[in-house]
């Protein structure tokens, strides 16, 4: 079992409630096949550095899980499958990564955080 | 003899005294993150081009991260691919 994260960007076409079922849906599935969420954040609406189908914002979406390695690829299909996802990113976690974030969730670099956090929420 | 000034054959060379380090080996960091593109900003110029390592100082085994990080940046829609102003 390899610590994945996985970024999402949905289309800012969808609702928060909708948005929040994509998501949900692929956490479920992630779930069903046997991975264990190890943290999700929600980046919320965030402007994008250049537009992606035309879009200019995006709303964000991270997961970091453990996972068998062929649940990826399941993963990805779902994600190409689906019209609301502008993009998404997978990258499996080393050791390094996985302290950085377990730091990062415990708020160890505060003022890192905090800047982030009010990024999110504006 | 009065010539007090002192002329060189070659121009003396200006020395900078800074010498320049891998900040990732000073300050022990490990692990590059791509999604703080405020940090990435450091290490790109205006059109969004990653700087060498000439001038930053950054080591290679950390150079190749940072390059790795602000590719993954700019897939994800933090950082521009081009762009005319940046900074």
């Amino acid at each position: 079992m390899q610590q994945y994260e996985t970024v999402v960007i949905l289309t800012p076409l969808l609702s928060d409630e909708t948005a929040k079922e994509v998501i949900a849906k692929y956490t479920k599935l992630l779930k069903d096949n046997g991975a264990e969420i190890v943290q999700e954040d929600n980046w919320g609406l965030k402007k994008l550095a250049y537009p992606i189908q035309k879009k200019s914002t995006g709303y964000y979406h991270l997961t970091e899980y453990r996972a068998p390695g062929d649940l990826i690829n399941k993963l990805e299909v779902e994600f190409r499958r689906d019209e609301r996802i502008l993009r998404f990113l997978t990258i499996a976690l080393d050791k390094h990564a996985i302290a950085y974030n377990e730091k990062k969730r415990s708020g160890a670099f505060n003022q890192k955080k905090t800047v982030k956090t009010e990024e999110a929420a504006s | 003899m009065a010539n007090d000034q002192i002329q060189y054959v070659t121009a003396p060379k200006v020395e900078d005294n800074r010498k320049k380090y891998c900040r990732f080996k000073k300050n022990g960091i490990k692990y590059i993150d791509y999604k703080d593109e405020k940090f990435l900003l450091k290490f790109i110029n205006d059109q969004g081009k990653v700087l060498p390592r000439r001038l930053t100082g950054t080591s290679l085994k950390f150079q190749r991260k940072v390059a790795q990080a602000v590719k993954r940046a700019r897939h994800i829609g933090l950082l521009p691919y081009v762009t005319d102003s940046l900074k």
